[in-house]
């Protein structure tokens, strides 16, 4: 790590980065902004923004979990029931009782009232409010670890199974006639998904989250033909504004990761407009 | 001559869904080199049975595939060509990507080989859409989606081909194409051909038999006899005067 830090003092020689906090924040950005772009364009895609949106909700729920159990860490918690959650809604969605998003709703509000009413218990609601809107300059080193191990593991995921994810998507029983196991496939998505959300959720905050997964994506739609272009143009939005927004708060003073979701909107925007000026779809 | 020349057997199928009973009894067999229509009334079971056959809805009764040497086969390839492909129109994904995710390992997002490349063109060139390889699919008429399913139906080379409504958003041009093509990979490979139509006059133009679906096999025959059964025009009410030229 000390290499890292030293080399970064180097590479960017600015005022910020002499302190240790920025350093971490840095290195969490440029971990975490790729990721987020990368499976956002799987997540615009098949419409589960709503989906990764109840998970982070539901993820108030792990936190008071974890409070009763009593552990230190509440991500193992957290990501526990995240994992329940997203199977549960994948099982219910499944049997086709009623439409995806109503299913969507019911788990994402149950999951955030019940994390409320038993963080609430004893009246103590407010020392939790910092996962609402998260807090990036609190990584450490070994999260900054842990992050590298996620990016690691999805990368990995994406490359082995893209494909098939992309078929389950586009028609499941075309991808069956071809002997693609849409189930499990789409299983491992949503634990992705849950595992992405909810080991970030710390230090971006569970209003925000799901917006730093959308956005990149979305915008990169706008102005991209394939799949190559998707990914690679996406990840670079999320990437840009990563780093701006965690600069720009620097000197502002204000939140990490709602001034990176401004900058990812007007991104947005941009790219809308450029869209409908040169007509690209 | 050999005794049967099946592709593909079913006996006895039932479907159940909560407890309705959508199928039941169903029991019939496609021969290779045979465009077998499957025609019916809306929720007759149609779209069921060929679930039931790609396997996608759970069944009791057997479904057995043969190859044109008679040999049973146990897990069979299949093509598949949906009614329609419901997707975001807008989504960046390309003919060669849609194609190429089909039989690469190289993930789409890294981009496409040179042998997948050659490989897909060939493919898109059987049913005329080369020219479409790089068109994000959102943006291909209903026509040429329809021909770019079927291409990457026809890949890896299926036992059966199974065709779902296959151009009910295609103008006139565009089904006629898309049956010579049909019909060409059926002589060519003896390809057997499950249909699911509504149209009776594309089944009398393009198929070789019928089965009349109404929650179990009410009769089948060839289908240049169509127009003579009685049974048909019961099901169809084409006794009450109007729809003779649904023949033509």
């Amino acid at each position: 790590m000390g290499i890292i830090y030293s080399a970064m003092e180097k590479l960017l020689p600015f005022s910020w980065i002499e302190f240790t906090f920025m350093k971490n924040a840095f290195l969490a950005i440029i971990l975490i902004a790729p990721l987020f772009g990368l499976v956002g364009t799987m997540i615009v895609n098949n419409k589960m923004s709503f989906f990764s949106d109840a998970l982070g909700h539901c993820a108030l729920t792990g936190i008071a979990i974890g409070v009763m159990l009593g552990v230190d860490n509440y991500a193992v918690s957290m990501m526990g029931f995240a994992l329940l959650f997203a199977l549960g809604i994948s099982s219910i969605i499944d049997s086709g009782v009623s439409s995806s998003d109503t299913i969507i709703g019911v788990f994402s509000s149950a999951g955030i009232a019940l994390g409320i009413v038993l963080l609430s218990i004893r009246g103590g609601f407010s020392r939790y409010s910092g996962y609402l809107i998260g807090d990036i300059l609190s990584v450490t080193k070994n999260e900054i670890i842990l992050l590298a191990f996620v990016l690691v593991v999805t990368v990995l995921i994406w490359f082995l199974s893209f494909n098939k994810l992309m078929l389950s998507s586009l028609n499941t029983d075309m991808a069956k006639s071809k002997q693609v196991n849409v189930k499990f496939y789409k299983n491992i998505f949503m634990i992705l998904i849950a595992l992405i959300v909810t080991v970030s959720l710390k230090w971006v905050g569970m209003l925000i989250i799901n917006s730093l997964l959308v956005l990149p994506a979305a915008s990169a739609r706008n102005i991209v033909k394939n799949m190559k272009s998707y990914h690679a143009v996406s990840i670079l939005f999320s990437t840009f504004s990563g780093i701006s927004g965690l600069i720009l708060s620097y000197y502002m003073g204000t939140s990490a990761g709602a001034t990176i979701v401004l900058i990812s909107s007007v991104i947005f925007f941009v790219t809308f407009f450029v869209n409908k000026l040169y007509n690209l779809s | 001559m050999k005794e049967c020349h099946c592709s593909i057997k079913v006996k006895n199928l039932k479907v159940k869904h909560g407890r309705n009973i959508i199928l039941s009894d169903v029991t019939f067999s496609a021969n290779h080199g045979e465009t077998l229509a499957l025609i019916g009334r809306n929720g007759a079971g149609k779209t069921t049975l060929l679930k039931a056959i790609l396997n996608s809805v759970d069944y009791s009764g057997t479904i057995e595939f043969f190859n044109s040497e008679g040999e049973y086969i146990s897990s069979p390839k299949i093509g598949y060509v949906p009614q329609r492909l419901s997707f975001d129109r807008n989504t960046p994904i390309t003919v060669i990507d849609f194609i190429c995710a089909n039989y690469s390992s190289i993930p789409v997002w890294l981009g496409h080989g040179k042998k997948c490349r050659e490989k897909a063109y060939n493919t898109l060139k059987k049913v005329g859409a080369e020219n479409h390889i790089e068109k994000p699919i959102g943006k291909l008429s209903g026509g040429e989606l329809q021909r770019v399913l079927l291409a990457f139906a026809l890949e890896p080379r299926p036992d059966i081909l199974l065709l779902d409504e296959p151009v009910s958003a295609v103008d006139r041009k565009g089904i006629s194409i898309f049956y010579s093509i049909i019909n060409s990979m059926r002589k060519e490979f003896h390809m057997p051909v499950i249909l699911v139509s509504h149209d009776l006059g594309h089944v009398v133009k393009y198929a070789t038999s019928y089965a009349l679906i109404n929650h179990t096999v009410a009769e089948t025959g060839k289908a240049s006899e169509l127009p003579k059964s009685q049974k048909v025009r019961e099901t169809f009410g084409l006794d009450v005067g109007r729809g003779e030229a649904i023949w033509e």
